[in-house]
């Protein structure tokens, strides 16, 4: 098992270069650096702006050494949890980033629960009553949760929910709690507005997880064993749940490796419409704004972090099935 | 999974009866030869098919398949002929109608039916409580629909300058009891109501379509050429250059597509011209859409290298390019045409969430994404829902695509 994992983490390397790379190319890809359009921003203010503060500003952020040296530099103060400053908020990024994207993942796993619940239960029950009513009411649902864009239907449900009950499910805090600090009043206040984009990032994922759940389920149950059970008078319950739901399963986690760059992908544009306090809102005004130490420090943290757990998934999978650890 | 259902079933309808036919023939029976001669008919009109007669029998088993292309097919005509379907022209607008409610057709006036469909007037009225101006619909004024009218002019696809449209209103007939309101209702026909600006949704949504649904083509479009390309070195191969092409697959992959896509996006200049964002939003989404096909490329190749037509053919001398392409490449195009349709919805919902977001074709570029960015605001929603309309058209345009897609690729590969 230490092999496999080992094997898994030397296989993350050249993934976390290339993202690192691309990160670095993002930053340096607007037309301009971003130290013309700061300077030309101050000038647009009135600021008078002298050409030695210029030829500091330049200077200290090694805008005049050639693009690797300034990749290495970057990416060395990035190891060290240095990710440059943000010119629009005059704030390091560091101070920005790490309470939005702890609740990114925060809505991404809550959607991931949400996925799997829906999945296991409605898939379980397609497969069992197949041809049933409820099982072409689901089967329509599905089709028409995979076609849905993720921000469309958050913007049908903050419309049903405005119109039709008043409520307003934008955000992930009550007002009195926005800029307090955490407490157990603001985590569980925290609860109370999650589900609403824990169903809309995980409506996509459940109709996929609903599908293969019950074809798989369907497999399983047409097998001679489970006639054999049926056959010896075995409870109908049991018969389901004691193998063929347990052999079934299996998707479940192999399919959350390409299930979390999704969860995150969604997440990013619900965040958007609900305004919630995650990364996606700052990370879009960054880029319109060209803020792109701010950005690529998002995208960067965004990326890993998903590649981490892809790595966690496939640790689990490992665990669960002996022939991908000894194969791998 | 469907298809293989419906291709055992297409078999056991022939070797059922051709069974029992046999059994008949044994016992003398000369009734039954018509049954018999039938059934070998249609055995042999099986043997004769051609692969494409054969898929195009499996595809028409599948309804939603068909449905699905019905409609995908009914989208790409209205994208084409945007300009004489839409009664008006995208940017013709009329402040006074902002936020101007869907009128409804109607066929029966005062409980008599008219013959032709019409529309009431609307008007304005201002509202006593709010006192803000609300549109009223003027039952004492009816403007009946027709056909083949006169209006805005256009020039179809940009060179023939017309100003027919398929339907537009007539004169308006009053009722005896109209007042002066009637008069100076609006004279306008928006089946799904206006927007900001007071301009035809309707008309909007089918300009939209033309961009939505050509980002869509043209992307998968590159992403094929992509995708074979690499795809298929990957798979011939083989070796290190195959390992590189599958971590690169991989690394795309793992890697959540729309913070990428919106850093990509937002890097394109801010003075490039419509079309040029246009084609660099196309660019930027197969660039990552690609892999898909590649995937299933290589898969091909893989499995077709071992197969023994392959061998017999090199053994018959055929050169590498010539084993490609005429060997390979035809016994798995259908199945990658079936596999790029698939990819077509993905390509749709991503240029329709990026320029949602405002970092892909921005105004005055129509495509659905671009109209739903008015829905951004909750408030103008709860005052006109009609704006969500657009996403609508995204959510069937999508179904569609992929009821289509799944049908074709059953037919094309019933083992997958």
């Amino acid at each position: 098992m230490s092999s496999f994992i080992f094997r898994r983490l030397i296989l993350m390397v050249p993934t976390l270069f290339m993202i690192s790379l691309i990160s670095f190319i993002i930053i340096e890809l607007p037309p301009g650096d971003y130290m013309t359009s700061y300077i030309a921003n101050r000038m647009a203010m009135g600021d008078d702006v002298r050409q030695d503060e210029i030829d500091a500003l330049v200077k200290q952020y090694g805008l005049d050494q050639p693009a690797p040296v300034r990749y290495t530099k970057w990416l060395g103060n990035v190891m060290q949890g240095n990710f440059g400053f943000s010119f629009e908020w005059q704030l390091p990024v560091s101070d920005l980033i790490w309470e939005r994207l702890g609740l990114t993942v925060v809505v991404a796993f809550a959607a991931l629960i949400f996925s799997w619940i829906v999945g296991l239960v409605i898939g379980i029950f397609s497969a069992v009553y197949q041809y049933s009513i409820g099982d072409y009411i689901f089967t329509a649902l599905s089709f028409v949760g995979l076609g849905t864009p993720n921000f469309m239907l958050a913007l049908i449900m903050m419309w049903v929910a405005l119109a039709y009950f008043g409520t307003n499910i934008s955000g992930l805090f009550s007002p009195e709690f926005i800029d307090q600090p955490w407490s157990f009043a603001k985590f569980g206040d925290m609860l109370k507005h999650l589900w609403a984009p824990a169903i809309i990032v995980g409506t996509a994922g459940s109709a996929g997880l609903v599908r293969t759940m019950r074809a798989n389920l369907l497999d399983e149950l047409s097998k001679p064993y489970v006639e054999t059970g049926r056959a010896k008078g075995l409870n109908e319950m049991r018969l389901v749940f004691k193998y063929p739901t347990r052999v079934a399963l299996n998707p479940f986690v192999s399919t959350m490796g390409w299930a979390l760059p999704q969860l995150v992908s969604g997440s990013i544009i619900v965040s958007v419409v609900l305004s919630l306090p995650t990364t996606g809102p700052l990370l879009l005004r960054a880029l319109l704004t060209q803020d792109m130490y701010l950005a690529s420090s998002f995208l960067l943290m965004l990326s890993t972090l998903t590649i981490i757990g892809t790595l966690i998934s496939d640790i689990m999978l490992a665990l669960l099935d002996p022939r991908i650890r000894m194969g791998g | 999974m469907s298809a293989d259902q419906s291709l055992s079933g297409q078999t056991q309808t022939t070797t059922e009866p051709s069974a029992a036919a046999t059994g008949d023939l044994l016992g003398a029976d000369v009734e039954d030869t018509d049954t018999y001669l039938s059934v070998e008919e249609d055995e042999e009109r099986i043997y004769i098919a051609t692969p494409l007669q054969m898929m195009w029998w499996r595809f028409i088993k599948h309804k939603m398949a068909i449905a699905g292309g019905i409609v995908v097919i009914l989208l790409y005509l209205i994208a084409i002929f945007a300009e004489f379907l839409a009664p008006y022209n995208p940017e013709t607008y009329e402040v006074a109608l902002t936020y101007a409610p869907p009128q409804r057709l109607h066929f029966f006036h005062n409980g008599e039916f008219q013959g032709t469909p019409f529309v009431y007037g609307l008007t304005q009225a201002r509202n006593p409580d709010t006192l803000r101006m609300e549109f009223q619909i003027d039952e004492t004024v009816r403007y009946p629909i027709r056909f083949w009218v006169e209006g805005d002019s256009y020039k179809l696809w940009g060179v023939i300058p017309n100003s027919r449209h398929l339907f537009g209103i007539g004169e308006p007939i009053y009722d005896a009891s109209a007042g002066e309101a009637a008069e100076t209702s609006f004279s306008t026909i928006f089946l799904l109501g206006a927007d900001k600006l007071g301009r035809d949704m309707f008309t909007r949504i089918i300009y939209g379509s033309r961009i939505s649904l050509s980002i869509g083509l043209i992307g998968v479009a590159l992403s094929f050429v992509f995708g074979v390309v690499l795809g298929g070195i990957s798979g011939f191969y083989g070796g290190v250059i195959d390992v590189l092409i599958q971590r690169i697959i991989e690394f795309i992959r793992s890697v959540p597509s729309i913070p990428l896509w919106m850093a990509l996006s937002a890097s394109l200049p801010q003075d490039w011209s419509n079309i040029r964002v246009y084609f660099g939003i196309t660019i930027i989404l197969s660039l990552i859409g690609w892999t898909f096909l590649a995937r299933a490329v290589r898969g091909r190749f893989l499995s077709m290298r071992e197969e023994e037509f392959i061998l017999a053919a090199r053994f018959a001398g055929a050169g590498e390019m010539r084993i490609i392409l005429r060997h390979m490449v035809p016994s798995f195009f259908s199945h990658l045409i079936a596999s790029a349709t698939l990819a077509v919805p993905a390509m749709i919902l991503s240029e329709t969430s990026l320029s949602f977001l405002g970092l892909g074709l921005r105004p005055p570029t129509i495509s659905w994404g671009v109209l739903l960015q008015e829905s951004q605001n909750l408030r103008s929603v709860a005052l006109a829902p009609w704006l969500l309309l657009p996403g609508v058209f995204v959510i069937i345009t999508v179904l569609a695509l992929n009821f289509f897609g799944d049908g074709l690729r059953d037919a094309a590969d019933p083992y997958h």
